[in-house]
């Protein structure tokens, strides 16, 4: 089965032009996993469509009612056997197919650890009104919407939202998850090359939403380290009233560093000790926004 | 005295919307206006608007429900041009707040006021010809029902103009959609439409079950019924069942809204993801209802073009409520990527898959049903054809979301989209174009032209398949949707194909708009003069074409699967019609304008409740319960037609089938 997927594979890699951010062009585990799921269960399905896709064409062509040749069998109306075989193919597939679920529900659960050798580093996310944070708890640092991790290393991140639901999605590497306030949800992801990725929300969080995306830069141990200790240098204290700015509406926000956090910030933002984000200023007080002509 | 509305609900400052509204109230003033002059409106009120006629209210349905498919094809032509003219640094035409309320009406609409009427538009029509009855079982109560759903239509349409439709997506996720995060009436709009289109919905759908289960010509039993008989049932079933929900939590929603409660809020123990939960609790089973009915509309035409019955028609059975079933089952999998862990992400994937099983079974009958048969290909044939080829695609990628680490990467993308478009274009609406085609010489008495229809049809599916190809391989790219302007450049080639792809539909849609004029304009050629013009097998074909208001002078009796089949037969054989039946006066009725009146009540209440002017929220439910009370003490309920009346229409059919019966002398079958 992988053999015929991976013969399948520059079929569809021509199609998809095999841009910058496709997830058919892993750059981790996760994702090569997930494309290998995705390719066997593609394959699995074409092996029944592609014969009842030729059957049907056949059937419409050959039955046509200006074909002498063909035999007219109005009266073949049921047929036991079929009946049994037509039941049966679909629920065969279908059970072949649950395996390849249940198995890979499981192997790939985002908030299962990814087995290797090197310790995860823990990075926590939270998707703001329009623009993503992420803190290193474990470095004591943060940025905005420029995520830097070590390639070779599985990263376990944990992800909250300060406002209303997103989802971080970075194509290449695999998985995406929801961030939600006041809740924590767990995704592992790995690169195995450095390299930049493309990174974005998946999932509609309102005007600014289009701008969402970064680039993730995967990095060799040595320079995250080196990175780690620049930023730290450069200074800036990410606290809470400091968060609470951060968290009003705004777009096209460029990249900015924190050479300092304050410890557990991420866990009061889940908490809703930080609360959630206001929402847009104007329309507040009684007076809501009634077109998007009065907003500016 | 108005509530939030003032002045500044208007949008002068955009010219996009303002010409757009001033365009389509011209149309709408040019109508009326000719209406008037003509003097058309005494006939229109009669026959159409106060008509509980189950063809009428069906005919109107769909007749809604096309003009709002047009209104949503104009949403996706500015979506599709959008997003190719903001790529890289561009902007593109639309800014952010303005785009948002596209890609959200565009769904609500397409949903909602585009396929919903459609569909049960063409139930309303044929379910009663199909059983031999004279109408469904609350006649009254299916004209209201009708015109609550053009009042949400309405209220969606006037969001256009005045102040804004929801910036959330056609499902309004919480918590962006509490006042929070959209303090404006959008939101608003959104709720109050779908609240009242809803009721009329539910209503519709206890009224057809009520009708399947209780009115049936003699001898009809539950196995003898079409196919598209038990469709329309397993349909409405899941719409009594999933539209409450629907209700409720819209209701919630609003409670939050208005009066500061906290269901699905961030704070005071809110919980968004119930939010979701309950509203994929309807919106899975919703997709069932679209297409069940479509199912039953490929299983009539393809069986009457191969000129064989249905093949399998009890396995046909057995699947469609299968779907019924499982369809409240798998509604998780829209949320896969929430977090859910292993065990529930894997038992609802699996009950996804399982559906495609039904769906599978339906495929291979219909496969049967060609084979061995004598095949025409008419416009309602190509479009049953076509959607077995793209169906089957759409079903394939279906199945490949329902596989968790497949969805993990693929959950709101362009593939999603795709996804959900194949399945909906090649089901619904083929299916709708098909039984529309196949239906419309019942309803009007003439044809459509085949030409034209033929056009439609082959740019129809080039553009469908160029547009959605495109965005299967934007998906697989790793684009997600609903994006205002990419930054990701090297997504543009394909944003390209999609446009050039709808550039294609919009010269099908131009084609179908011809087919109709020149239809018209050609109705004496195209007239059908036997009520059965392509050997029909079921009983709407035994009317004459427009059938008469009471559809049977004498119910028929049943004694097969295919009642007309056997009619048609016996005739041939006996060559002869049969002796005429003794004709009896017929109770029918009578027109009412209470549907009308609670719908013109319903849009005052919404669109007070939308501006928060609480007075004319009181009067519309004064003037809503008032109608109630006078519908419900009315004298007269029916007027009765004479059995001379019945005679002299029912001889008219019988002289055509007679006529019919001279012609297929020679060469009997």
């Amino acid at each position: 089965m992988a053999s015929r997927a991976a013969r399948l594979l520059p079929l569809l890699l021509l199609l998809g032009g095999c841009s910058g951010a496709s997830i058919l062009r892993p750059g981790g585990p996760i994702s090569a996993n997930n494309r290998t799921i995705l390719l066997n269960s593609l394959v699995i399905m074409l092996a029944i469509i592609i014969p009842t896709m030729i059957a049907t064409l056949a059937f419409a062509w050959w039955f046509r009612a200006g074909n002498d040749k063909a035999r007219h069998r109005p009266e073949f109306v049921y047929s036991g056997r079929i009946e049994l075989i037509v039941w049966s193919i679909p629920l065969l597939t279908i059970l072949f197919l649950s395996g390849l679920i249940w198995i890979g529900s499981h192997d790939l659960d985002p908030a299962r650890p990814i087995a290797s050798k090197a310790p995860p580093l823990e990075v926590q996310v939270v998707s703001l009104d329009w623009k993503w944070l992420f803190v290193y708890p474990a470095q004591g640092i943060a940025t905005l919407n420029q995520p830097v991790i070590p390639a070779g290393v599985p990263i376990r991140f944990r992800l909250t939202s300060a406002s209303v639901m997103n989802s971080f999605f970075v194509p290449r590497l695999g998985s995406q998850i929801y961030t939600m306030n006041g809740m924590a949800t767990t995704l592992h992801l790995q690169a195995d090359r450095p390299g930049s990725y493309y990174g974005q929300s998946a999932h509609y969080s309102g005007d600014g939403f289009s701008d969402m995306n970064f680039r993730l830069q995967a990095v060799p141990a040595a320079d995250f380290t080196r990175w780690v200790a620049g930023v730290k240098a450069a200074g800036g204290l990410l606290d809470g009233p400091a968060y609470a700015q951060l968290a009003r509406q705004s777009q096209h926000e460029p990249a900015k560093h924190w050479g300092a956090v304050q410890p557990g910030l991420f866990d009061r933002v889940v908490a809703q000790h930080l609360p959630p984000a206001p929402g847009p200023e104007q329309g507040r007080d009684g007076q809501p926004q009634i077109s998007p002509g009065t907003a500016e | 005295m108005f509530g939030k509305l003032t002045w500044s609900a208007i949008p002068f400052s955009q010219p996009i919307p303002l010409i757009a509204a001033g365009g389509v109230a011209l149309a709408l003033f040019a109508v009326l206006g000719w209406i008037t002059a003509k003097g058309h409106w005494p006939y229109l009120w009669k026959e159409w608007i106060t008509s509980v006629d189950h063809k009428r209210i069906g005919v109107m349905y769909v007749l809604l429900g096309l003009v709002m498919l047009l209104r949503g094809f104009v949403d996706a032509i500015m979506m599709r041009t959008q997003q190719a003219t903001a790529i890289g640094h561009a902007q593109g035409y639309l800014p952010p707040e303005h785009y948002d309320q596209i890609f959200s009406a565009h769904g609500t609409i397409m949903i909602f006021f585009g396929a919903m009427p459609v569909i049960i538009g063409l139930m309303n029509f044929v379910v009663p010809l199909q059983l031999g009855v004279r109408d469904v079982a609350f006649p009254t109560l299916n004209s209201t029902s009708f015109w609550l759903t053009a009042s949400g239509a309405l209220l969606v349409n006037m969001s256009l103009v005045i102040g804004e439709f929801a910036r959330t997506g056609w499902l309004p996720y919480a918590p962006l959609s509490e006042t929070t995060y959209s303090p404006g009436v959008g939101v608003d709009y959104y709720v109050w439409a779908i609240q009242i289109s809803g009721v009329g919905t539910l209503m519709s759908g206890i009224n057809l079950v009520t009708t399947i289960l209780k009115l049936r010509a003699p001898g009809m039993s539950y196995l003898r019924m079409p196919m598209f008989c038990w469709t329309a049932l397993g349909a409405n079933m899941l719409i009594v069942a999933a539209f409450p929900i629907l209700t409720a939590t819209l209701g919630m929603l609003a409670l939050d809204r208005y009066l500061g409660f906290h269901f699905f809020t961030n704070e005071a123990g809110g919980n968004m993801m119930m939010f979701v939960n309950l509203i994929w609790a309807w919106g899975h089973p919703e997709v069932y209802i679209l297409i069940l009915p479509a199912f039953g509309i490929f299983s009539e035409v393809i069986s009457t073009f191969s000129s064989k019955p249905l093949f399998g028609y009890r396995s046909m059975v057995a699947a469609t409520l299968f779907i019924v079933v499982v369809s409240f089952t798998v509604w998780l999998h829209h949320f896969f990527t929430m977090g859910a862990g292993g065990d529930v992400n894997a038992a609802f994937g699996i009950a996804t898959s399982i559906i495609a099983v039904g769906t599978g079974v339906k495929i291979y009958n219909w496969l049967f049903t060609m084979y061995g048969g004598r095949l025409r290909f008419p416009t309602p044939m190509l479009w049953s054809i076509a959607f077995l080829m793209t169906f089957i695609i759409g079903g394939m990628t279906g199945v490949l979301l329902a596989v968790p680490p497949a969805d993990f990467m693929l959950h709101n993308s362009m593939f999603l989209v795709a996804h959900f478009h194949n399945v909906i274009n090649s089901g619904v609406i083929f299916g709708a174009f098909a039984g529309i085609t196949f239906w419309f010489p019942k309803a009007f008495g003439f044809r459509l032209d085949e030409t034209w229809g033929k056009m439609a049809f082959w740019l129809t599916l080039a553009g469908f398949l160029i547009v959605f190809g495109a965005l299967y391989v934007l998906g697989l790219e790793g684009m997600t949707r609903r994006l205002q302007h990419i930054d990701f450049t090297e997504w543009a080639p394909w944003l390209y194909v999609s446009v050039g792809g709808i550039g294609v539909m919009m010269l099908g849609v131009a084609s179908q708009i011809v087919q109709i004029v020149v239809s018209i304009r050609n109705r004496e050629a195209l007239r059908d003069e036997t009520g059965d013009p392509w050997d029909g097998r079921s009983l709407e074909w035994a009317t004459s074409s427009p059938p008469p208001v009471f559809n049977f002078a004498v119910l028929p009796r049943v004694h097969g699967e295919e009642p007309y089949w056997t009619i048609k037969r016996t005739a041939l054989e006996s060559q002869g019609l049969g002796d005429e039946p003794d004709y009896e006066p017929i109770e029918m009725p009578r027109n009412s304008a209470t549907g009308v009146a609670t719908a013109f009540f319903a849009t005052l209440i919404g669109f007070a409740m939308i501006w928060s002017i609480w007075w004319l929220a009181a009067l519309g439910f004064v003037g809503a319960y008032a109608t109630f009370v006078v519908f419900a003490w009315r004298d007269e309920e029916e007027k009765a037609i004479p059995a001379e009346e019945v005679a002299r229409i029912d001889r008219v059919r019988r002289a055509a089938r007679q006529a019919w019966l001279d012609a297929n002398r020679e060469q009997p079958a």
